[in-house]
């Protein structure tokens, strides 16, 4: 498929592509997880990405971001080829990606406060009040309340770890976060605010998200993209109408079963009049946003 | 039933449930098991007196029932090449575990030095953290094991040497034993229980819930992050505690003689120079660096080794102290053969 025919508002100008996976295969020991699998992220969207348990969704995150290895193919970020890139210049695309992950991953020796300053010590020399100011920043951002800057992890509920590590990734202004099932593990008004919280935010920030989610209600209402995962590569990409559409019996299950059944009309016609208004107001839609 | 479902001397039969009051899966199971090992025996088997609620919970286990058991054959390897395997995982283990281990004092000394923002990557902070933990809170309990080894030491040794009347000789024995081994090697072993256990916990816990990844993510080194403030803490607190478990040693053994032998403490220290002199003191010291090296990279390959699980935290943690121990003492010997062998 062509990606410009899948692009959620119609609009055919080419974007710009922030995240290309090409050709990637991935196999520990004799199981082969990905076989060749290609995927493309354009700036500004959210890009959620689902596939049945098992099928390597998580593995394909920590193939992009260098946790694990690839036996083939090639990944560039923000134009750099991961594989070729120098040490520096490696740091600097780590320094403009945010990763949630499933569990928060906070460290549990530091607070709050302190976890969302880890990265800002690492890459930026700037005076420690003004350090604070930001984390605090950071932390009214996602919603948290401003007394848990000083609590520890093992001291949040998991929704407020969800938060707080978004917070983390959040804190050097990224181009583009990945969040692994953000919503799993929360009620679902949680859940519901989660999903607003991260389309506000990419709309604030000029955000790309790569969602790893379950979620049929985030991919309803936020999701702009979607991906499916089987069969060891990406089934199909685009549209929940391209999803709707699509012949394979996972993905008819997936979108069209009982669960689903609940959900598409009225998100289907959600989704319609959000995307007739903001054509009405601004042309440039969701996905112009300079960085 | 099993005897029933054997008999095959009938027909047919009917299986009469009008007196169950209650069904379980496991009482479904056994009349559906026993139905159909019947039917497969080519009897005719009739049911009634079931309750109608039943009829979802028969249709349910009926199908587990009379799927066709699928006969689990696993290929057990005979015993002679089961005890074999044994000895090859072994074997292979134990070169991953050197190659770990290289690959971690390798990436501790380069992550020391990489940083994002150019600076070096070498915090002071962490380092006297540890230093404190790990240094200055195993005091009292170094102290406390030393001296009453050295008391014990002084002790046998002098009602020994009694009998050959040679009973200030106890000093030469204790001062020599303690500087140049014990005080060493216990502290070494104490350290490896105490702190190398820890090391292996924290950094296999924040392996388990993914900090270590996230370390990676924001573009840190785990190993430089977590392992090099260890280690270093390691290779300065093992040496200075060692000079503390040596004079609490030789305390230890100052009161026992003067209990035991009346041998003044005077006298002792007096004895004690002639006996020792500064490179049997520095024989024992120059071990401590190596020793603390040999615990901080044990641990720390053990705790990169653990998996999802708390149990496999549990094995690595037991596996560092072991593993760690072990090779203190090793090394020790080897130590000892080189002193013997180069006259030192």
């Amino acid at each position: 498929m062509n990606p410009k025919q899948q692009n959620p508002d119609g609009d055919t100008t080419t974007r710009e592509v922030i995240l290309s996976v090409k050709d990637v295969s991935v196999s520990f020991g004799r199981a082969q997880i990905l076989d060749h699998l290609d995927l493309d992220v354009y700036r500004g969207e959210i890009l959620g990405f689902v596939g049945a348990s098992g099928t390597g969704k998580s593995v394909l995150m920590r193939t992009i971001l260098g946790l694990n290895q690839k036996q083939n193919g090639s990944i560039s970020i923000f134009g750099h080829d991961i594989d070729h890139a120098s040490e520096q210049e490696k740091l600097a695309v780590d320094m403009r990606m945010g990763v949630l992950f499933q569990h928060g991953a906070l460290f549990s020796s530091l607070t709050v406060l302190e976890n969302i300053q880890v990265p800002m010590r690492e890459y930026l020399d700037i005076p420690p009040r003004l350090m604070d100011e930001l984390a605090r920043l950071k932390i009214d951002l996602v919603g948290l309340k401003p007394d848990t800057a000083d609590k520890f992890p093992s001291e949040l509920s998991g929704g407020m770890i969800k938060r707080a590590a978004l917070a983390r990734a959040l804190s050097l202004d990224p181009e583009i976060v990945f969040l692994d099932e953000p919503t799993s593990g929360l009620d679902p008004i949680g859940a519901a605010e989660f999903d607003e919280l991260i389309a506000n935010l990419r709309d604030t920030m000029g955000l790309t998200v790569y969602m790893v989610t379950h979620d049929l209600d985030s991919l309803f209402a936020v999701c702009d993209r979607i991906a499916v995962l089987g069969k060891k590569r990406v089934l199909v990409e685009g549209t929940i109408d391209d999803m709707l559409a699509f012949d394979d019996p996972w993905v008819k299950e997936y979108f069209q079963g009982k669960r689903a059944r609940q959900i598409v009309p009225a998100g289907e016609n959600l989704r319609r009049s959000e995307r007739a208004a903001t054509t009405e107001t601004a042309p440039a839609g969701l996905h112009g946003q300079a960085k | 039933m099993r005897q029933i479902g054997e008999n095959r001397s009938f027909s047919s039969a009917t299986i009469d449930l009008s007196g169950v009051e209650l069904l379980d899966t496991a009482g479904t199971w056994l009349v559906e098991r026993l139905r159909t090992t019947l039917e497969k025996a080519g009897k005719q088997v009739a049911l009634k007196g079931q309750a109608p609620g039943w009829a979802a919970l028969f249709e349910a286990v009926g199908e587990a029932a009379s799927a066709p058991d699928e006969a689990v054959t696993v290929d057990r390897p005979s015993m002679l090449t089961r005890m074999f395997a044994g000895i090859g995982r072994g074997v292979y283990a134990f070169g991953d575990d050197f190659l770990k281990a290289m690959h971690i004092l390798g990436a501790t000394v380069r992550g020391a030095q990489m940083k994002g923002s150019g600076r070096t990557g070498i915090r002071p902070a962490a380092i006297v953290h540890q230093i404190d933990s790990m240094g200055i809170g195993a005091i009292p309990v170094v102290v406390l094991m030393s001296t009453i080894i050295g008391a014990i030491i002084a002790q046998q040794g002098a009602f020994q040497l009694r009998y050959f009347g040679a009973e200030i000789f106890v000093v030469d024995l204790v001062g020599i034993l303690v500087l140049r081994e014990i005080g060493v090697l216990l502290t070494a072993i104490m350290i490896a229980g105490r702190s190398g256990s820890a090391i292996t916990a924290e950094i296999g816990s924040m392996k388990m819930r993914e900090e270590t990844d996230a370390l990676t993510v924001i573009g840190l080194n785990p190993v430089g992050v977590l392992v090099f403030p260890r280690l270093v803490a390691l290779v300065i607190s093992l040496p200075l505690l060692t000079i503390i478990a040596d004079f609490a040693a030789l305390v230890g053994a100052i009161i026992i003689t003067w209990a035991y032998s009346g041998i003044s403490p005077d006298a002792f220290i007096q004895r004690l120079r002639d006996a020792v002199d500064l490179s049997s003191y520095l024989a024992g010291l120059i071990k401590a660096p190596f020793m603390a090296m040999i615990i901080g990279v044990m641990a720390s390959v053990e705790g990169m080794k653990v998996g999802g699980s708390a149990e496999s935290l549990g094995q690595r943690v037991t596996a560092s102290v072991v593993k760690s121990i072990f090779v203190v003492i090793v090394v020790d010997g080897f130590f000892a053969i080189f002193y013997a062998s180069i006259n030192f």
